[in-house]
């Protein structure tokens, strides 16, 4: 047995077999999140690919590259779409850098 | 203008000969568990798959082309020299009669080459045929005695169908050669002078667009959007419609997904996008094809793999409506690549 094996991702589908009714509400919703909407299903692919980034899910980076070309995707679209999840992600970290200052003010002289 | 590549059959490549290409996929070695064409129709009482009309009869008028793109299912190119004759253009205007077809659908190589091209049109013209040219593009540009094409094609209200696999020059180059997108552009812009692509014409010029490596076309009214709304943004062309093609695994696409290691894999897309409705509806179930030599296929594809029509009787000169109506269409497992997902066509998506 090894973690993360690319032949995995097409079983997918398997989860159902433990739970069915609840995989089955589950696809259903999935699959309607990906629906033209008020976002095109391009706009969703490269949210779903920066967001699979950042949950750093090597199935869904598999799925995502794919389905983003799929949808006519350019490699720079894909790369800042990267760059945006990276940007929270290092945001994320600087903006509570001002916790981190509260607390030097709170203690200090 | 650069060529992407060159012909396999010049390259002296295995997979030049039909029989080999047909020899890998039929293969178990390659892909393990792969199931037979036939086995996935038999549950939908598609087998034999049978012919619903003849509504198109589409020519392949030769393998000359003035590019020679990476993924071409044809191996067409500068260097190859098969053209139709005269006299076979003619068993084909015969036939069109005979056959009752409705479209002619002219395609090649570049089939505006073949020195006798705008004789056929005009004689397909002159007897009411609905004429289709798949015209590349560049060839308008290439030489200042195509340069009119716009007008000709106009002349004969002739339906224009044209590769365009992106909406820019980088990714449109590296799979049909440098400098292809600029000329593209240009004979795009030829086109909606004469009227082609605009509104009130009646003049229709389609794009064809097909996925950039060993992928499956995304959804044709969404890329069709953006196809639209990018080429006149940014270059002030307009077209009617926009056709996805799934590049099929014959020919240069083989080679390049055999050689990307990407073969395993996309056979198992397809096979696993298997979609009943665009197996119901697959294009040669409507169409004929005709090579160069006048030997009738159930479809370009067949044609490229050498499988002519069953049947005694497979040459232009000699195929009837009846033979062809009663005929059980050849398939492999080429036939993958026209039933994934929504399902493909030379007219595009068909689910």
């Amino acid at each position: 047995m090894s973690y993360y094996n690319p032949t995995d991702l097409p079983k997918f589908g398997n989860i159902s077999q433990y739970q069915p009714d609840l995989a089955a509400k589950f696809f259903e919703w999935y699959g309607a999140v990906f629906e033209e909407g008020a976002l095109t299903q391009r706009e969703k692919s490269l949210i779903a690919l920066a967001v699979a980034h950042t949950v750093q899910c090597p199935y869904c980076i598999d799925a995502y590259t794919t389905d983003s070309l799929q949808k006519g995707a350019t490699e720079q679209m894909m790369m800042e779409a990267v760059h945006v999840a990276a940007a929270i992600r290092g945001g994320a970290s600087m903006v509570h850098a001002v916790q981190m200052m509260n607390k030097v003010d709170e203690v200090s002289m | 203008m650069a060529l992407a590549t060159t012909s396999l059959q010049k390259r002296g490549a295995a997979l030049a000969d039909a029989s080999e290409q047909l020899r890998l996929l039929r293969s178990a070695d390659a892909v393990q568990n792969l199931p037979q064409f036939a086995e996935m129709l038999r549950p939908h009482g598609l087998l034999p798959l049978r012919p619903r009309s003849l509504a198109t009869l589409q020519v392949n008028v030769g393998k000359m082309c003035n590019q020679a793109c990476k993924h071409c299912h044809v191996d067409a190119g500068p260097d190859r020299q098969e053209i139709m004759t005269r006299q076979t253009m003619q068993m084909c205007l015969d036939a069109v009669d005979r056959l009752g077809a409705q479209i002619v659908d002219i395609t090649g190589g570049a089939p505006e080459m073949n020195p006798d091209f705008r004789w056929f049109v005009e004689e397909l013209s002159s007897r009411g045929a609905k004429v289709m040219v798949r015209c590349n593009l560049t060839i308008i540009v290439a030489n200042p005695k195509y340069n009119d094409l716009p007008e000709f094609f106009a002349t004969h209200r002739v339906h224009v169908v044209s590769s365009l696999p992106f909406y820019d020059a980088g990714h449109t180059d590296r799979q049909r050669g440098g400098g292809v997108f600029d000329d593209s552009i240009t004979a795009l812009r030829m086109l909606n002078d004469v009227g082609y692509g605009k509104d009130g014409t009646g003049l229709v010029l389609d794009l064809v667009y097909n996925p950039l490596g060993a992928l499956l076309p995304g959804p044709q009214a969404s890329l069709e959007k953006e196809f639209k709304r990018q080429l006149l943004t940014n270059h002030n062309v307009v077209f009617n419609a926009l056709h996805c093609i799934t590049n099929m695994p014959i020919s240069r696409f083989l080679e390049f997904l055999v050689n990307s290691g990407n073969y395993e894999r996309y056979m198992n897309t397809l096979v696993t996008s298997f979609n009943p409705v665009a197996a119901e509806n697959v294009m040669c179930r409507d169409m004929i094809s005709v090579g160069w030599d006048g030997q009738v296929y159930d479809c370009d594809f067949n044609q490229m793999l050498d499988l002519p029509v069953a049947g005694s009787h497979h040459h232009i000169s000699d195929v009837t409506r009846d033979s062809l109506m009663n005929r059980a269409i050849i398939i492999d497992r080429h036939c993958f690549g026209c039933t994934a997902g929504s399902g493909s066509s030379c007219g595009g998506q068909i689910a």
